[in-house]
């Protein structure tokens, strides 16, 4: 996969104003859509294949959760409101980052990034717990982390905004294709819950590597934009 | 559809192009006031669902095998009023629907009259709003048949519907004239028990379960809504959820 010449950018950590800004907007509408989606999953805490599901119908999961059906008001109005800004904000994002070439500079992995050698070698960085970013790869994301934000953009965002569509009965009757796509409606329903879910597990291990690795610099470069100099922000 | 009915489809649809998201207050002229921190995603929501809808398709229809063994029952299952009683224990031969407001011909309905008139069957998915789906065969007559009989008047644009639990709602003419917008005596072949909302209900298929409302008690045609309960067109919304429930 050589199929371009390695470009190292200056400094990863430092930020241009509209990747922050649309990453905030982002992870604040997200953590709304995670605590209304919750009230919401409250209402009815099982898990269907299918066009059909309720609460004394067979279901695939049952969720550890108790069924609470006074959440499903606030839950639903914040959730549907997150969820617009989450996917307008979300849109601005990737399209700045695919015309602007961001996307194939800073997040799609460089051809010797995807050796075999080299994954094992991040990987076992990352199982130490220890910080990945240092050395010569200081100046790019490395190849687990550009890995993880293609899939939570490129994936897992996408297949949040099209499930949670096929649970519209007005989306659906323009677009009956999604009942395809997803194999009904609570199909849809469970594959949003599942998605979520692996959204959730890519913020806990997101923060936990920004803890791992330099997190003043990381965060001074994500809201101010700037990194004091470099050797000095090293923890 | 008459003329009347179709010139009045497309002015109420072309009606929101006009205001669009404005204002935040009303999202189609006389219609439910969209207020609160939601009023903006609602507003966006019901305008985008509009133009993706605009060619008033169909929803999916499900041959008889796919109707779900159970379909649940929740809020009123047995509305507890002496009248509504009364007429359950006269099997509601006694039952009349009134239709009034802005209409040419107002009068009122027996069940007989509306079994006499065409009818359309549908199979359709249920979506509660509480997450849940099931699906169901309806039969009833066209809410549009209806209007027509009675003719509505020019200024018409929107429809009431009561219920006997007190609960009522509004829907503009684009959801109230959809050919699957039906009033159904008929569940799964049988007589629309009493659990499900005997002896009529509203089934409106391309929104929420909570817009399909049970044991309709009366219809009125209006020009505007802001001066019903709080302007905000209908009961759901006064309890702050969104007036049309699209998604
Ligand atoms: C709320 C807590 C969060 C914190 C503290 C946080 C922090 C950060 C930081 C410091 C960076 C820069 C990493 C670096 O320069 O090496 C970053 C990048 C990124 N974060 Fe987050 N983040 C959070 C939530 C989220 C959420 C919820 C998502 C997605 C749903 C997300 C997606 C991303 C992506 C895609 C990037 C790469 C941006 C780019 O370079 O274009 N973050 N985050």
């Amino acid at each position: 996969m050589s199929r371009r010449p390695t470009r190292p950018v200056a400094d990863p950590a430092r930020h241009a104003l509209w990747v922050r800004t649309t990453h905030w907007i982002g992870a604040a509408a997200f953590l709304a859509l995670v605590v209304s989606g919750t009230g919401i999953l409250l209402a009815l805490p099982r898990l269907f294949w299918g066009e059909t599901g309720a609460n004394d119908a067979p279901a695939w999961i049952v969720l550890p959760l108790p069924v609470n059906l006074d959440q499903t008001g606030w839950g639903r109005n914040l959730h549907l409101l997150a969820a617009w800004v989450f996917v307008l904000n979300g849109a601005v994002y990737l399209a700045a980052a695919t015309l602007g070439g961001h996307l194939y500079r800073r997040l799609l992995p460089d051809g010797d990034q995807l050796g075999p050698r080299h994954l094992f070698r991040d990987l076992r960085a990352h199982l130490r717990l220890g910080s990945v970013s240092d050395g010569a790869e200081a100046n790019r994301y490395n190849a687990l982390q550009k890995l993880a934000y293609c899939a939570v953009l490129l994936v897992l965002a996408p297949t949040m905004l099209l499930s949670g569509l096929t649970m519209s009965p007005g989306v659906t009757t323009a677009f009956p294709e999604l009942f395809w796509l997803f194999g009904g409606r609570q199909s849809a329903r469970t594959i949003h819950f599942l998605a979520a879910t692996l959204l959730v597990l890519f913020l806990a291990v997101h923060l936990w590597q920004v803890l791992a690795n330099r997190p003043l610099a990381l965060m001074r470069g994500m809201t101010i934009g700037r990194t004091a100099s470099r050797g000095t922000d090293t923890p | 559809m008459s003329n009347l009915s179709r010139r009045q489809l497309i002015l109420g649809s072309s009606a929101l192009g006009a205001t669009g998201l404005l204002g935040g207050c009303e999202a189609l002229p006389g219609g439910p006031r969209f207020d609160g921190l939601y009023a903006a995603s609602d507003a966006l929501t019901f305008a985008v669902q509009r133009f993706l809808l605009r060619h008033q398709r169909l929803v999916r229809e499900f041959p008889p095998e796919a109707i779900s063994a159970v379909f649940p029952t929740i809020n009123t299952t047995d509305p507890d009023d002496a009248e509504y009683k009364r007429l359950k224990a006269g099997g509601f031969a006694e039952w009349r629907l009134p239709v009034s407001g802005l209409v040419a011909r107002p009068q009122s309905f027996s069940l007989a009259d509306l079994r006499a008139m065409p009818a359309r069957t549908q199979v359709t998915l249920h979506s509660c709003e509480q997450g849940w789906s099931a699906i169901a065969g309806w039969t009833g007559v066209p809410l549009a048949h209806l209007l027509n009989t009675v003719g509505l008047q020019r200024e018409a644009r929107f429809i009431v519907i009561r219920s006997v639990d007190g609960w009522w709602d509004s829907y503009d003419l684009f959801d109230a004239l959809h050919p699957q917008t039906i009033l159904a005596y008929g569940m799964n072949g049988a007589d629309l028990p009493v659990a499900h909302g005997a002896p009529l209900r509203l089934r409106v298929e391309r929104q929420l379960g909570y817009k399909s409302l049970k044991y309709l008690t009366a219809i009125e045609a209006v020009a505007r809504l802001d001066g019903l309960g709080h302007g905000r067109g209908g009961m759901i919304s006064d309890l702050g959820l969104p007036w049309y429930a699209g998604i």
